[in-house]
């Protein structure tokens, strides 16, 4: 299977000594797609971060296990984080020498042939985080984290590019982890779900369903409630709806 | 009731020349002011309005400008002082930049040189000329380093600001992807404080010029600044109009080239994009 294994053990993380997580115990199989959610300031983007090595926990140990090489991970963020002063080719190829053929390919591959030469400030939102979805794909990465990636796009936009995002990884599989507020995205994308709250995961969610998947299943539905239900309870303070 | 909020009956190029008619405005319009000016001055000397005695009129300083030149002194001159500016500026806004990379980049740097650097900072730096011309004398050397050291703070600060205000998120997103520390300061670093730091060289420019005329004017053989000397006690109202005009084109051409050197940087940039040249 390709990607990496992740796994953390009762990592904790507190920031000027307010616990954001506490004791998380969590593994990922190579090749999963998961997705956390949870409300604001649960700290889904915190183990975001803690996994890809941007912050170090408090305490705990995260393990990322490849075959043969050391893992490399890749990061897509919730702005595009593009390079302006860089021309959209510049800025998939960053980091990386030569490689102008694949760059070139994988911008194909994400639709934006024939922009190669403009500057991101010419590019529209969703085209924007087309390219820095080829940025982090032409590294093959052995595991993908994205933090709320389409949570800025328009909702027309936001469905494409989770069929793009789809269809990329069913060409080349790899562990994903993807942060986000909607849980039909979670839903429609992931091998498994997990609802982060009160800093530790309070749910738990594997699911097989046939890919690609459709909107409108009413299975997806059912389990659409019921996460939505453990989020709200999450968010005490809302108003009780008659 | 009915409002024509638009009513285009059939496309036509009338917006195409209308552009153009735009374009061309903005490239004449700028010299309006300029020769409405002379051309009020000279009505008004010729018309004896203003007396040429203490206002020379435009064409008497085109003619002393011609006597200069046709003797060699006018390009002797201005080629002189052209390049007190270029040698003390180009000192001057390479240590600056070299300074700033430095300070902005280590903050080993910064505890040690920027406390420092900002007292020398607040000295005015004309206030040395006394100095100056003490331990220098009146060769070439004064002068430079005070045209280097009016240019060296401007290019300094807004160099060490702009390092500063990079945005974090850029740094992180250059770390995640592996760049080593070089890397990051030339593909991250430097094009992101590039802004700030052309202000601090066109700032600068203007600064090397304005100490070069104070430089030339209180000591000096040769130079825009002596002309000026040398004619006041000639008492050539004619020549020093001159050499006032003569700074204020030195200044605007100056000023042009940074502009367009930052055009040409800055084209990534969505306020420099598509701007036509000042």
């Amino acid at each position: 299977m390709n990607g990496a294994e992740v796994s953390l053990r009762s990592v904790s993380k507190s920031f000027a000594g307010r616990s954001v997580l506490r004791k998380v115990d969590l593994d990922i199989a190579a090749g999963q797609f998961v997705s956390i959610i949870g409300p604001s300031g649960a700290g889904k983007s915190t183990l975001l971060r803690l996994v890809a090595g941007l912050d170090a926990p408090s305490v705990g140990r995260i393990e990322l296990r490849t075959t043969g090489h050391r893992a490399d991970v890749r990061l897509m963020f919730q702005e595009d984080r593009l390079l302006p002063w860089r021309t959209v080719l510049g800025n998939v190829r960053l980091g990386l020498k030569g490689r102008d053929r694949e760059a070139r390919d994988i911008l194909r591959a994400v639709g934006l042939q024939g922009r190669e030469t403009e500057f991101p400030v010419a590019l529209s939102g969703g085209q924007r985080q087309r390219v820095a979805l080829a940025r982090a794909l032409i590294h093959e990465p052995d595991l993908l984290l994205l933090d709320e990636p389409f949570g800025a796009l328009d909702a027309i936009t936001r469905a494409a590019m989770q069929l793009l995002l789809e269809q990329l990884l069913a060409a080349r599989p790899r562990t994903v982890l993807l942060v986000t507020h909607d849980v039909e995205e979670a839903l429609l994308l992931s091998d498994r779900v997990l609802l982060v709250k009160d800093g530790g995961v309070a749910r738990d969610l594997v699911f097989d369903r046939q890919r690609p998947r459709h909107r409108g299943d009413p299975a997806l539905a059912a389990l659409k409630e019921e996460l939505l239900d453990g989020l709200l309870t999450a968010e005490g303070n809302l108003p009780a709806v008659a | 009731m009915v409002t024509v909020v638009a009513d285009v009956p059939r496309e036509s190029d009338a917006s195409a020349s209308r552009a153009q008619a735009v374009q061309w405005r903005s490239l004449l319009l700028p010299w309006l002011p300029p020769l409405g000016l002379l051309a009020v001055w000279q009505w008004l000397s010729a018309t004896g309005i203003v007396s040429t005695a203490i206002v020379p009129a435009p064409l008497d300083i085109w003619n002393a400008a011609r006597q200069l030149a046709e003797r060699g002194e006018l390009q002797h001159d201005i080629l002189v002082s052209l390049r007190r500016v270029a040698i003390g500026f180009s000192i001057g806004a390479a240590s600056g930049l070299l300074l700033g990379l430095v300070v902005g980049l280590f903050v080993v740097a910064r505890d040690l040189l920027d406390r420092s650097l900002q007292m020398v900072r607040t000295i005015p730096h004309l206030a040395l000329v006394p100095l100056m011309i003490l331990w220098f004398g009146i060769g070439e050397e004064p002068r430079l380093i005070l045209v280097a050291m009016g240019s060296l703070f401007p290019v300094y600060i807004n160099t060490v600001g702009g390092i500063r205000n990079v945005d974090p998120r850029l740094i992180e997103l250059g770390r995640s992807y592996g760049l080593g520390r070089a890397e990051l300061v030339w593909s991250i670093i430097l094009p992101a404080a590039l802004q700030p730091i052309l202000v601090g060289i066109r700032y600068a420019l203007g600064v090397a010029w304005l100490t070069l005329v104070v430089g030339e004017t209180i000591a000096s053989r040769d130079g825009v600044g002596y002309l000026v000397q040398n004619a006041r006690e000639l008492l050539r109202i004619d020549i020093i109009m001159l050499a006032i005009i003569l700074y204020a084109i030195a200044g605007w051409l100056s000023d042009l080239v940074t502009r367009l050197i930052e055009q040409r940087l800055l084209r990534w940039h969505p306020n420099y994009a598509d701007r036509g040249a000042p």
